[in-house]
């Protein structure tokens, strides 16, 4: 049998298709379900696209390589439950492109961190995290509320998202620049818009900067909403979602 | 006289394409500075504006070049270029790796500074060592081995050159840009859109260089080590383009939205992650162990038939182990237990080729004692053995409850890269640098101790002290007090890890060291200066041209 191995070494291009063939098997099997199956697919209620603050900060959170140190995937074990919350549903991440579930924990999970700190904590701990947690050995990130939000490609972000499936509505897409700014100005008119259009969306002047908005103001926008969308007093994730 | 001058029409029709495709890169190099309004995507295109101007002025200066100058018949030049970059990278990432290290300990090293912090520093160090160290180590040996096993020529005449060039560029493109903040965040993925665009270019040329070489062989048989080359770049090719299908916010800024999303995301994402191990980590250093153990031993591969059989079966299963990155997350469960089965039955193929690199030393095991490169071969090939073992075991659920998001998996990451991939590429590069550069040996022997005995005393400091603060913190996370609550806050874990990563920054140290005395003795070597001792060396550690006048000498 093996002697007919052979042919494989005499071609090199019957070795090539052969290669390809036995390789392509594992990932077609594996990959291409997820595409269909209903606990991979199924929209949960409360799920919506990120408001244009929060994109920012999470591309400022991809940007400083925040996912090295920080999963966004509670596990369904039950220490990681009692310790981060419920376990993350596939649900919650399928407007995130690319995906941020990470693979190392040298700090907390973050998935449902949202909600859990006040602003001005975050505001203290991203300057300098040792001064609210001694222990910590996360790097500060002083620059961030220094850094004036760039936000030239703002309604472009949403249709470049809205291309690869997130539902933006041209609505949305239309408001991205002046919603930017809203959500962190509680006082302006445009702030309920904001949570029109996005619901829970947190408003607040994150960076305790009233007059401008910093890559700080983005990034705490984005923490403090994260895992907060799914209400799981209302939702049996046991149900339809039983994996 | 026909054939010749069939040649010469062939290499200007070479030296033009060759112009003209660096002519293009100018262009678009040029215009993407210029019109461009992201600041990396200015200084991106200048690189590749400017580095192709460079190989256009390097095309044209050798025409006027003596036309009668008799060529090698083997191309060695480009590995020539890709060896020394793949010293040069390796000292690099392993020292931002240290640096890294130390952050952990103490993290007022990250100075505060965006440039210098862990998140854009750790995307630097994992593909300074497994793409530029790594795959330049690949390129080196697969374009030497494809040629001595095939006794042809490598395929085109400036196709070579664009392939190294062209990889080396890509490498400054992405390391530059993490430093700078560009990055799709996909784990050994996370070069944007237009770098990951020019690689497939230079891929494409790789493949193109290495099947053309098989293909004009002199020999009937195409050797296993070329079949596990081949492997490697295919289904290289195949992740690649696969895991980084995406979508550009414009054609002239740096940022993009990756196509697929959340679930799918991140199964496309490990199935790419884990075969970047399969595939560039392991089969093609598999490669590099099928050539250079039995070259340096002087005896045949073990066993033919287990060739046959691992290898097809190490391909076959690698690819499905990918979902052992996501065990108990919200991918579907038969999708788990499909990548944790399978990971299990990999440890057969894997435990095959470890026992086909080692055995080939029957007969030979006293070389051992006497030829510390052999020692170092071996002593990878026993690292990928440690670490194929210890991979199916993390891959089960219940141990990877323990040991996933921890630092176990770092050690057992190392004990791959450092022990296997590390050990087997400066293996191969003492063998290389004096047979490339026609020197009758290595500067020193002696030399190769001190880095064999440094790295592995490194080695083992390293995946000692993560094995103790992986489990460590996993049992922490776990632990419950005698009231039913956590015992302790996540920041208490944090605090106890601090001693492990002391030992952990010095083990990466020693192994620092060791690879300084590596380029310090390449360098000697390739200099040209006498081996300090030459009566140490086996004789296969001289040029193949050398041997036979120094065998008479004796």
């Amino acid at each position: 049998m093996l002697s007919k191995h052979g042919v494989f070494e005499r071609h090199t291009w019957l070795l090539s298709i052969g290669v390809l063939i036995v390789v392509a098997i594992g990932g077609l099997v594996e990959i291409v379900p997820l595409f269909y199956l209903k606990s991979t697919i199924e929209k949960v209620e409360g799920m919506r696209p990120y408001t244009p603050l929060e994109l920012v900060g999470r591309d400022i959170y991809i940007r400083e390589g925040c996912y090295v140190c920080h999963s966004q995937m509670i596990r369904s074990l039950r220490d990681e439950v009692e310790r981060y919350g419920h376990y993350s549903l596939a649900a919650e991440s399928m407007y995130d492109h690319p995906f941020q579930w990470g693979s190392k924990r040298t700090g907390p999970d973050l998935a449902r961190v949202g909600g859990k700190y006040s602003n001005d904590w975050h505001l203290a701990h991203m300057t300098d995290p040792r001064s609210v947690v001694p222990e910590s050995i996360m790097p500060g990130y002083p620059w961030l509320s220094q850094r004036r939000l760039d936000a030239s490609e703002m309604a472009e972000k949403l249709k470049t998202l809205a291309a690869v499936g997130v539902p933006y509505t041209e609505e949305m897409i239309a408001n991205a620049a002046s919603d930017l700014e809203a959500q962190a100005s509680p006082e302006s008119d445009g702030a309920d818009a904001v949570v029109t259009r996005y619901p829970k969306a947190v408003i607040g002047n994150f960076d305790g900067k009233p007059d401008e908005l910093t890559e700080l103001d983005a990034m705490i926008a984005y923490l403090q909403m994260l895992g907060t969308l799914v209400d799981f007093t209302k939702l049996d994730a046991a149900g339809p979602n039983l994996r | 006289m026909a054939a010749n001058e069939n040649r010469e029409e062939l290499s200007a029709f070479s030296d033009a394409l060759a112009v003209l495709g660096a002519g293009l890169g100018a262009v678009l190099g040029l215009y993407l500075t210029v019109y461009s309004n992201d600041p990396v995507m200015k200084f991106h295109g200048a690189l590749l504006g400017g580095t192709s101007i460079l190989g256009a002025l390097y095309v044209l200066s050798s025409l006027t070049g003596k036309p009668g100058e008799p060529r090698d018949f083997y191309h060695d030049s480009p590995i020539k270029f890709a060896a020394i970059a793949a010293v040069f990278w390796g000292i690099a990432g392993f020292i931002v790796g240290d640096i890294i290290a130390w952050q952990m300990a103490f993290p007022w090293l990250n100075f505060d500074l965006p440039w210098t912090s862990f998140g854009r520093l750790r995307p630097l160090h994992t593909s300074a060592v497994i793409f530029a160290f790594g795959g330049n180590a690949l390129l080196a040996t697969s374009f030497y081995v494809v040629q001595r096993t095939t006794k042809a020529r490598l395929f085109g005449r400036w196709s070579p050159w664009f392939v190294v060039v062209g990889y080396n560029l890509f490498i400054v493109i992405a390391g530059t840009g993490y430093i700078l903040g560009v990055t799709q965040s996909k784990e050994y993925a996370e070069p944007e859109w237009y770098a990951d665009l020019w690689l497939t270019v230079v891929w494409v040329a790789y493949l193109v260089v290495f099947a053309g070489t098989l293909m004009k062989r002199k020999e009937p048989h195409i050797y296993v080590a070329n079949w596990f080359y081949l492997a490697f770049i295919l289904t290289i090719a195949m992740l690649h383009i696969v895991n980084n299908l995406t979508l550009p916010v414009s054609f002239t800024g740096t940022k993009s939205y990756i196509l697929f999303s959340g679930v799918q995301d991140a199964m496309t994402q490990w199935w790419y992650g884990h075969n970047a191990v399969g595939f560039f980590l392991t089969a093609g250093f598999l490669g590099m162990m099928y050539y250079f153990i039995p070259k340096r031993a002087e005896r045949p591969v073990y066993s033919y038939r287990l060739s046959i059989v691992h290898f097809w079966s190490l391909i076959f299963l690698y690819i499905w182990a990918g979902p052992h990155h996501l065990h108990y997350t919200a991918l579907p469960d038969w999708a788990q237990t499909l990548g944790a089965t399978f990971s299990i039955m990999l440890w057969m193929p894997s435990w095959g080729g470890m026992i086909n690199g080692l055995m080939t030393l029957s007969g030979a095991w006293d070389k051992l004692r006497t030829d510390p490169v052999i020692r170092m071969l071996v002593v990878s090939v026993a690292f990928y053995g440690m670490s194929t073992f210890e991979g199916p075991l993390m891959s089960l659920k219940a141990v990877n409850s323990l040991s996933h998001y921890t630092d176990w998996t770092i050690g057992h990451v190392h004990s791959g890269a450092l022990g296997w991939v590390g050990m087997v590429s400066f293996g191969a590069l003492y063998c290389l640098f004096p047979w490339l550069w026609k020197r009758r040996g290595l500067y020193s022997m002696r030399l190769v101790e001190w880095h064999f005995w440094l790295s592995t005393i490194g080695i083992l400091f390293y995946i000692t002290a993560m094995w103790v603060s992986g489990i460590l913190q996993g049992l922490m996370w776990r632990a419950y007090d005698e009231l039913g609550f956590l015992k302790y806050s996540f920041v208490e874990t944090v605090d106890a890890m601090h001693i492990p990563y002391i030992i952990r920054a010095g083990g990466g140290l020693l192994f620092i060291i060791g690879a300084l005395i590596m380029a310090y003795n390449l360098w000697r070597t390739a200099r040209g200066d006498e081996p300090v001792d030459a009566e140490n060396q086996p004789l296969v550690a001289a040029a193949p041209a050398l041997r036979e006048k120094l065998a008479a000498a004796e």
